[in-house]
């Protein structure tokens, strides 16, 4: 335990972690704040954090028929996917053909976040370096090619390079080997929330003293036969396959289900006092996380979202404000029946007359659902929401549901100072996640 | 194409290095930068290529271009082109 604050650091103001003390808190007061110096994304709508908002802002949908398989006997033909991107930007060839997609992206996702933070590791800050990037599945492009090749050619044409490309955790193995971080080192793996885990959990590890700097993320690379399949099972995705661009329509009347995505978004968080001391670029501060369980239904949500509503609540306790005080939710809205309703009915639960004036908008209306990736990857557009004065829209809201009432954005970008922003995500199994961040003033 | 220049070309795919490096002595994991797993990967390679089964316990003769080669010929490979 010699890791846990070595010394008493000078922005010993707690936060993520429950400051407002009720005095049980051990280590109170010794709890550190949590800001983020890098940004990195590999999306369907730009294979950088600029590209992706400049799309974002122009309420771009990265939707389109689907091209990494035959998707012809499949109920969904559509799917947001990463286009363009160039692998040997960042790998060799040895490397790119041992490693899955979801790792690849994690990759260049990183690269990307720790150019932008301006960060070089070296032996000084390698141990009080971690990583944690989340991921729904792994590699499940693996594990779809290998079982063929299983079947086909039988035990011993098995790549030695299976295991390790299928393997969840491996997405923060190989960002820690690249960049020579040997601090903390985990894996979230709760679905759809996995992205807003990893950021919240390596939040929690630097403001207790365990690290100085994570990396932190999610990644996911799931446009294949088997999710398509399966999620097509559950009914789960929209079938607008004439009409790609418009079949994620988060809040509308007319909403038939979501957009399988992938990518991978990356931040770089540190310490205050260790931005402030190198002169880092602070790009937002990581003020509250709230996570909770349902303990309901492996995939539905309980009446009126109570898991998700209290989820909310404890990210809001955990950042010591007030409900008033938030401008931005940044909302799951997958674009499911169920979810949108529910989601508006817990941030209304929450939030009071609040909720009428504050602005939600679903990034998923143009993203897709890049699922382990998702909470990442909007965790970046809170910021970016932060430092741009933009509210990101909700594209496609051309017939709010009547029970779906809030402002939502719709279809246009919005100029507007936002101070404070909340991320919502929501994954199978009943898990709620939430983050909260704050406009850095200096 | 002779059956040195046909390993050779497997080399190159499967570890990404230069024809240059590929000189017979080169130890595939202290000069090629092979590891382990590369090792099995690129016997397997050679196993499809050849049509031959290398056991396990042949696998510690085989560290650089040379043993792959003797390998090969005294298991009789020629190249069926």
């Amino acid at each position: 335990m010699n890791n846990v604050v070595h010394s008493v650091p000078s922005d010993a103001r707690s936060c993520v972690t429950g400051r407002q003390s009720n005095g049980t808190n051990k280590g109170d007061g010794l709890k550190r704040r949590v800001v983020i110096t890098g940004l990195g994304a590999v999306t369907p709508l730009g294979n950088t954090v600029a590209e992706t908002w400049e799309g974002i802002c122009r309420g771009k949908s990265g939707a389109a028929p689907i091209t990494r398989f035959d998707s012809t006997a499949f109920e969904t033909k559509i799917a947001a996917e990463v286009k363009g991107f160039d692998p040997l930007r960042y790998l060799n060839k040895k490397e790119l053909r041992r490693l899955d997609d979801f790792i690849i992206y994690a990759l260049a996702a990183a690269d990307m976040a720790m150019a932008d933070a301006d960060l070089i590791i070296g032996e000084e800050r390698a141990e009080r370096t971690g990583v944690i990037i989340g991921s729904g599945v792994g590699g499940l492009t693996t594990i779809e090619k290998e079982k063929v090749t299983l079947l086909q050619g039988g035990p011993r044409k098995m790549s030695p390079f299976t295991i390790p490309a299928i393997l969840a955790n491996l997405a923060g193995g190989h960002v820690s080997i690249r960049f020579g971080a040997k601090g903390p080192i985990n894996c979230t793996v709760t679905a759809c929330a996995a992205g807003t885990c990893a950021i919240g959990d390596a939040a929690r590890l630097i403001a207790d003293g365990y690290a100085d700097i994570m990396i932190a993320g999610g990644t996911e690379a799931a446009v294949t036969p088997m999710c398509v399949a399966g999620f097509n099972a559950m009914r789960a995705l929209s079938r607008r396959n004439d009409e790609p661009q418009k079949a994620s329509r988060p809040f509308d009347r007319d909403r038939d289900g979501f957009l399988v995505s992938e990518g991978s978004g990356v931040v770089i968080l540190e310490a205050l006092s260790h931005a402030l001391e190198r002169g880092a670029k602070i790009q937002g501060e990581l003020v509250g996380y709230g996570l909770t369980g349902d303990a309901f239904h492996m995939a539905a949500p309980p009446p009126g979202h109570e898991g998700a509503a209290r989820a909310m609540k404890v990210a809001l306790r955990d950042a010591g404000m007030d409900r008033t005080e938030i401008d931005y939710i940044n909302a799951h809205g997958t674009s499911t029946l169920l979810n949108d309703a529910c989601e508006t009915d817990a941030i209304k639960t929450v939030f009071g007359e609040h909720a009428t004036r504050l602005a939600v908008s679903s990034t998923k209306s143009m993203t897709g659902h890049m699922f382990g990736a998702a909470g990442a990857v909007e965790a970046i557009f809170c910021l970016k929401a932060i430092s741009e004065g933009v509210l990101p829209p909700t594209i496609n809201l051309d017939h709010p549901d009547s029970e779906c009432d809030l402002d939502y954005v719709p279809h246009q970008a919005r100029k507007k100072e936002i101070r404070t922003a909340m991320s919502n995500t929501f994954g199978f199994g009943g898990v709620n996640a939430v983050l909260i961040f704050r406009k850095w003033e200096g | 194409m002779t059956l040195e220049e046909k390993v050779i070309g497997i080399i190159m795919e499967q570890l990404d290095v230069t024809r240059e490096e590929c000189v017979p002595e080169a130890s595939f994991i202290d000069d090629l930068g092979a590891d382990s797993l590369d090792l099995v990967e690129l016997i397997m390679a050679m196993e499809e290529t050849f049509d031959v089964q290398i056991a396990d316990s042949e696998l510690q003769q085989i560290r650089s271009i040379k043993n792959v080669l003797d390998y090969l010929r005294n298991k009789g490979v020629t190249l069926h082109e």
